[in-house]
Parts: C-alpha cells; structure tokens; sequence
C-alpha cells in the first residue's frame, strides 16, 4: 500500500512545530539544540518525501548536505555550549543574557 | 631642441628638485646629512633651466611662442590650458628668476651650512623656483595665479622656516593673511574677464579689453593693481615685507628682493596694453608708487637691525618700479626690476655674509663667557667690519653705489630712466606725473643716504662689538662670497641694457626698450604711453646731471657724516627731527594702526559676536540631533532583552509573517 505524500509532509509539520516550540520554551541549552537537529530532520523528510513524489533526485542529494551541515552545526554547537558551561557552571539560556540593555 | 622640449625642462627641472630633495630625504633620514648631494642637485635644477633659458634667448622669440601641454579645466566654452609662453617679457624675468636664483641656490650652501632643516631648505627653493618660473611663464591668467599663489606659499614656508621661534611664524602667518587681501582682488579681476571675455588667455584679453566699458575696465585693471600691491609690497599692504625678514637670508635675497616681489611689475608690464586703456588708474598706480617710494625710504633711515634697512629700500625700490608703470613706461620698471634683482640680491647676500660673520663673533663671545644678549644683524654693534671681511665689503659697496644711482652702474640707468620718464610724462601734460617725479627726486636722495648709512655703520668705522679686542669675524667661505662677486659684477655693469635716450645720438640704441617695446613696425610684448610732446635734449642732460649730483651728493652726505660721527650720527639726526624720527623707528605706526583699524575689530568682532553664535546656535542644533537621538534609543533599547528565546520567537514570527505574504 502506498502511503499518500500529505502522511510525510504531516509528520515534517508536526516534527517542525516541536522542534520549534523546543527552541523556544526549553532552558537548556543542548536541548535547544536537539530542538534544531529536529527542525532539520523534519526538512529531511520533506525533501525526501517531495523527492520521491516528484521523481527527482535533487531533493534527496539536497539532505546529504543537510545532514552534513547538521553534523557539523552538533559539533560546533556542542563546544559552544561546553565553552559556556566552562565561563558560566551552567547551560540554562535563562542565565545567558550578555546582550541585555 | 625643440622648443617645447626646452620649455618643459625648463619648468620641471626645480619641480624635479624640489621633489628630489623633499622626498628622498623625507623617507630616508640618513639622506638628510648628505648636504654636498642635496645642495648640487639643488643648484643644478636651478642652473640648467639658466642655461636653457638663455638657449631661448638667443633663438630670439620676436614672436611669441605658446606652448600647450595639457587642458588644465575645460567647462562648457571656456577652457584654461597649462600653456606656457615664450616672448620678450617672459625670457627676461625667466632669465632673471633662475639666474639669480642660482647664484642663490649656491650661496645657500655656504649659508644653511649645517642647519638641520638643509634639506627642507633647498626643496622650499626649488619649489619656488617651480612656482615664480609657472608665473612668470603662463599663457593665461589663472595659470599665472597657480603660480603666484605658489610662490606666495612658499615665501610663507620659508619666513617661516625656523618656527620653532614664534616670532618668526607670526611674521610668516602676517605674510600670508596679508597676501591673501590682494590675492583676492587678483581673483575679483579674473573673475570679471571671464564674465566679459569668457576666456583668460592673454591673447584673447588684450584683443578684447578695447570693447568693455570704462568702468569695467578701470574695476579690471584696479583689482589688478591692488594685487600687486600685495605681492609687491606698496601701500597699503606693504607691512608683510619688512617683517618678512624672520627668514633666512638667502630667502630674503631671492624671494623678498629679487624676484616674487617684482611679480606685481611683472602682472602690470603683462597687462600692459589693458592698464594703458584705464589712465585714472595708472594715476593712481604712480602716486602710490611715490607715496610708498618716500615712506620706506625715511622709515630706512632710522632703522638699526641690517636687514630691515634692506627690507624696506626694497619697498621704496617697489615703488620706483611702480611709478614708472604709472606713467606708462612699463618697460622701465621691467628693467629696474632686473638691476635691482642684481644689486638687492649682492646686497641681501652681503648682509648675510655680515650676518654669518657675527654669528662666528657671538659663539666666541659665548665661549669667552660673554653673557648678555647679542644681535647679529644689529648694526650699532657692527662697524669696520670692511677689515675682516674684504670681499664682502667691496661688494657690498659696489651695490650701495649702484642703488644709489652713481653714474654709470646698474641703478644710475634705471632709476634715471624712471625719473626722466615721470618728467616726460608730466612735460606731456598730466599733472601728477610733476608730483611723482619731485617725490621720486627726493627719494632718490634719502636712498643714497641710508644705503651709504648702512655701508659706513656695518663696514666702517671703530668695532663696536663687545671684546673687539679680542674676538672678530671671517671673511665667509667662497660658496657665500663668488655669488657676491658676480652680483657685483653686474650691479656694476648691468645697466648698459638700457641706455638713456641721449646715447641715441651717438647710435646706441636703448637695448631693453627695444627688446621689449619693440622698434619700428615690430611690436614688442610691452606696451608704452605714447608720448605726443618730446623732452629736449637740454633738459635731459640738465636731469641726468640733476639725477647725477643728486646720487653723488647723498652717497658723500652719508659718507662725510658717519665717518665723522659714526653711531652718534643717528642721534644727531633724531635731534634734528625729534617727533618725527619716532616714527620713522615705528614705520609710521602703520602696524600699530591696522592692528587697531583691522585685526582686534575682526578677532573681537570674532570673540564676542561668532563665539557665542557657534557655541549657542551651530553646536546647539548638532547636540540637538544628538540628544533626540540618544532619547529615542534610550526607549529603542528596551527590545533587546538578552533572552536568547525572545529574539528565536521574533526570527519564527518573521517567518510566519513571510510565509503569510508568499501564500496569500
């Protein structure tokens, strides 16, 4: 049985609005940042899933670069946060706020 | 060579020295000791373009010749080139300017010796070398004016040359403000042209002048005058010059003698042909010229420092040059400009020598422990100074003499030409002229008496310094006194360029006159007034006598005088005139008076009037816009609440609102 392509894009959209919501209402900061990796992946999901209705490849040699991208922003992101936690004892965005008047 | 080749080595070679000697030395300190290096290159730029110059000068230019090199400015229809010209005037002054000027260039070796600054020295000179010769060789009006402002800014570069003495800046800062006031009346007249002829070629100015109006012409050719003035120190702006002389002595020789103050003469002997169609004015030119003439002849006289004795007989001399263009003989002040270049220049150079000389007095004196002040250029403690110093002296005597009008040496044929053509004028009808030439007469004789008085008080005489017994001066190495034999030479000789119109009975012709004014059908590039009633021969052999006995009388007057009463002299004639003297001493208090009548009323004015309004009204509307500004990012601020979360909802917000607009 095939599954319909709106199925895919519903599963992206809710993965999204988690992802979302994630990033703005969690405190700490390397769950915002699974937040993100979840954002992407639920992008990874349309693009396959377009990809694949469409016949076109393009969409899914697209995700390789995401996930690349991905792996990379995890790393980077990852030391930031170490760096943080190293200046600070703590990973809360809440007690982040050097840009505050 | 070709002529255009010529014209530009001409003028690029003290541009290329001034670059040489500003540049290198500016990069590369240890340069800057080279001094052998620096003042060659220096002269060399100087005497090459000499001899160039006397290469045009003898391939003859009857006709001019006008090289254009670049279009500088073209706007619409009027268009100004860098275009030089080659005629009869411009060779004489180019000739003039570079060979002077390096006569000047190899004095200032000996002289600047071992100042630190030698290298900034040289690159001044040549640049002003570069300026007078871009003056002095323009086609058109504001390429002369490029040059005249230039060498306006480098008469302020060397006044100012050691400004580490306040005095000496003040006096450079004076030159320049000074300047400025005729340096604008220049630009009014340009600015005329260009509305009635649209153009500042000289060609196209002459051929045009004939159809503007009286009144046109007489603001033209007054605005040109009163930037003369500037430059050529004449009443009213005659106070820079003397106070000019804070600058070494070469500059002094070269720029404030020889050649940048003589532009004005050259201005008005270049627009001769238009200054001739305005008469009111060339009136008016004369009487200043005899005004000024007779002013800083009697303030000479009672002045005591070397240098401001020179300072201000060239002022008088200015204006025995300006009293020949006055009445028209522009040729006349042409050739007094160039006897003059001979015997200032030996003169200015003579008191540097003295001056250089007493400074080797003064640093023994220091080392014999001697402790109060003393003034190397003051003439009350010079005197015999002719026994140390042979050559200088001899030199300077000869100068004296022909500044003084001694028959047969440079200044006899000038100033009697200058004289004998305020008489002719006069004899022709105009009554001011009458006026000129008895103020003339008399100036002549006050100029033989201070010049002998500055001869017998520095060279003569007891030695009035302090340990005379035991200190004195050196004669000046031969890079300072070979300039000085040769300025001699022709302040002795050079005067045959222009013989009186008697020796036209004899068959010599006047060369100067012709070589400018032209003989015959061939027209020169000097205009003169057109005599209709001619002097006899009788009268002017009774005014060459007149002119003779006057010089000889003035010159044995001053002799007898301070042979006999020495520095006493001075107090005799302050007896004699009392009040008057005072103001000789104060240069008439003309300082004095414009500091009341112009520079407290402008800096008051400035202080209690401009204050206020840039304190109040132009910095209040610029902190104005910086406190409403300052205000509203005080409320702006606010937005940034360091709560990384709120700007991600403000990013996923503006998405949404994005998203929205693309759908819809």
């Amino acid at each position: 049985m095939e599954i319909a392509l709106s199925w895919y894009l519903g599963l992206s959209a809710v993965l999204f609005a988690i992802g979302v919501a994630g990033v703005l209402f969690r405190s700490n900061l390397i769950i915002i940042l699974m937040s993100v990796e979840l954002m992407l992946n639920a992008v990874n999901i349309t693009l396959v899933a377009l990809s694949q209705y469409m016949g076109e490849v393009s969409g899914q040699i697209l995700v390789f670069f995401v996930m690349s991208v991905a792996a990379a922003e995890a790393a980077i992101g990852l030391a930031i946060v170490i760096a943080i936690f190293r200046n600070k004892l703590t990973v809360d965005v809440n007690n982040i706020n050097l840009f505050k008047w | 060579m070709d002529t255009d080749l010529l014209l530009l080595l001409i003028v690029l070679l003290p541009a290329a020295g001034a670059v040489l000697n500003g540049l290198l030395p500016l990069m590369w300190p240890q340069l800057r000791r080279s001094e052998a290096a620096i003042g060659a290159v220096g002269t060399a730029c100087v005497a090459v373009p000499f001899v160039l110059a006397l290469v045009l000068f003898f391939q003859g230019f009857a006709e001019p010749y006008v090289g254009s090199f670049y279009t500088w400015m073209g706007v619409g229809d009027f268009s100004v080139s860098v275009a030089y010209r080659v005629d009869h005037l411009s060779l004489i002054m180019a000739l003039v300017v570079t060979g002077v000027g390096a006569l000047i260039h190899l004095y200032s070796i000996g002289y600047m010796h071992g100042d630190r600054s030698f290298w900034k020295f040289f690159a001044y000179l040549n640049l002003f070398i570069f300026m007078m010769l871009n003056l002095v060789l323009a086609d058109n009006l504001l390429l002369m004016f490029l040059g005249w402002e230039g060498v306006g800014l480098c008469s302020y570069l060397l006044i100012g040359f050691w400004y580490e003495d306040f005095k000496n800046s003040q006096a450079a800062t004076k030159a320049f403000v000074v300047n400025r006031i005729g340096d604008f009346a220049f630009l009014l007249a340009m600015f005329i042209l260009v509305r009635e002829v649209g153009s500042l070629d000289f060609a196209e100015v002459f051929a045009a002048a004939g159809e503007m109006t009286a009144g046109t012409l007489n603001a033209v050719v007054f605005l040109l005058f009163i930037g003369a003035t500037g430059k050529s120190a004449q009443i009213p702006l005659f106070v820079w010059l003397p106070d000019a002389m804070a600058g070494p002595t070469p500059v002094s020789a070269l720029i404030h003698a020889a050649t940048m103050v003589t532009s004005g003469l050259y201005l008005l002997a270049r627009m001769s042909s238009v200054v001739l169609m305005a008469p009111t004015v060339m009136g008016l030119i004369a009487v200043t010229g005899a005004l000024t003439a007779l002013v800083a002849a009697t303030i000479a006289i009672a002045q005591t420092d070397i240098k401001r004795v020179l300072a201000y007989s060239t002022v008088s001399q200015l204006g025995f040059m300006f009293m020949a263009s006055g009445v028209g003989a522009f040729f006349v002040a042409i050739f007094h400009v160039v006897t003059h270049a001979f015997f200032k220049a030996c003169l200015f150079l003579g008191s540097g020598s003295v001056i250089h000389g007493m400074h080797h007095v003064e640093h023994d004196l220091r080392r014999a422990g001697y402790k109060d002040p003393f003034d190397p250029q003051d003439m009350r403690t010079m005197g015999g100074l002719g026994r140390f110093m042979p050559r200088t002296r001899w030199t300077y005597l000869a100068a004296t003499l022909a500044i003084s009008g001694i028959p047969l040496t440079a200044g006899f044929f000038s100033k009697d030409e200058i004289l004998f053509k305020a008489f002719e004028f006069g004899y022709d009808g105009h009554l001011f002229a009458w006026f000129v030439w008895s103020v003339g007469i008399g100036t002549a004789l006050l100029t033989a008496f201070y010049m002998m008085r500055s001869y017998m008080l520095t060279f003569e005489g007891s030695h009035r310094w302090p340990m005379a017994q035991r200190v004195h001066p050196h004669e000046s190495p031969w890079t300072i006194t070979a300039p000085l034999v040769v300025l001699a030479a022709l302040s002795l000789v050079g005067g045959f360029i222009g013989l009186p119109k008697l020796a036209e009975k004899a068959g010599l012709a006047n060369w100067i006159h012709g070589y400018l004014v032209g003989h015959g059908t061939h027209h020169g590039p000097v205009v003169e007034a057109a005599a209709t009633a001619h002097v006899s021969v009788g009268i002017e052999v009774v005014l060459i006598v007149l002119g003779s006995l006057i010089a000889i009388g003035g010159v044995w007057w001053a002799w007898r005088f301070y042979a006999l009463h020495e520095l006493t002299g001075d107090e005799r004639i302050r007896l004699r005139f009392g009040g008057l003297y005072r103001w000789w001493q104060r240069s008439y208090y003309w300082d004095e008076f414009y500091d009341k009548v112009a520079v407290r009323p402008v800096v008051g004015g400035a202080e209690n009037a401009f204050a206020p309004f840039d304190n109040r009204v132009v910095d209040g509307l610029v902190n104005a816009v910086a406190r409403t500004a300052q205000q509203i990012s005080r409320m702006a601020r606010h937005l940034q609440t360091g709560v990384v979360q709120a700007y991600a909802l403000a990013i996923v917000l503006g998405v949404v609102v994005v998203i929205a607009l693309m759908v819809r």
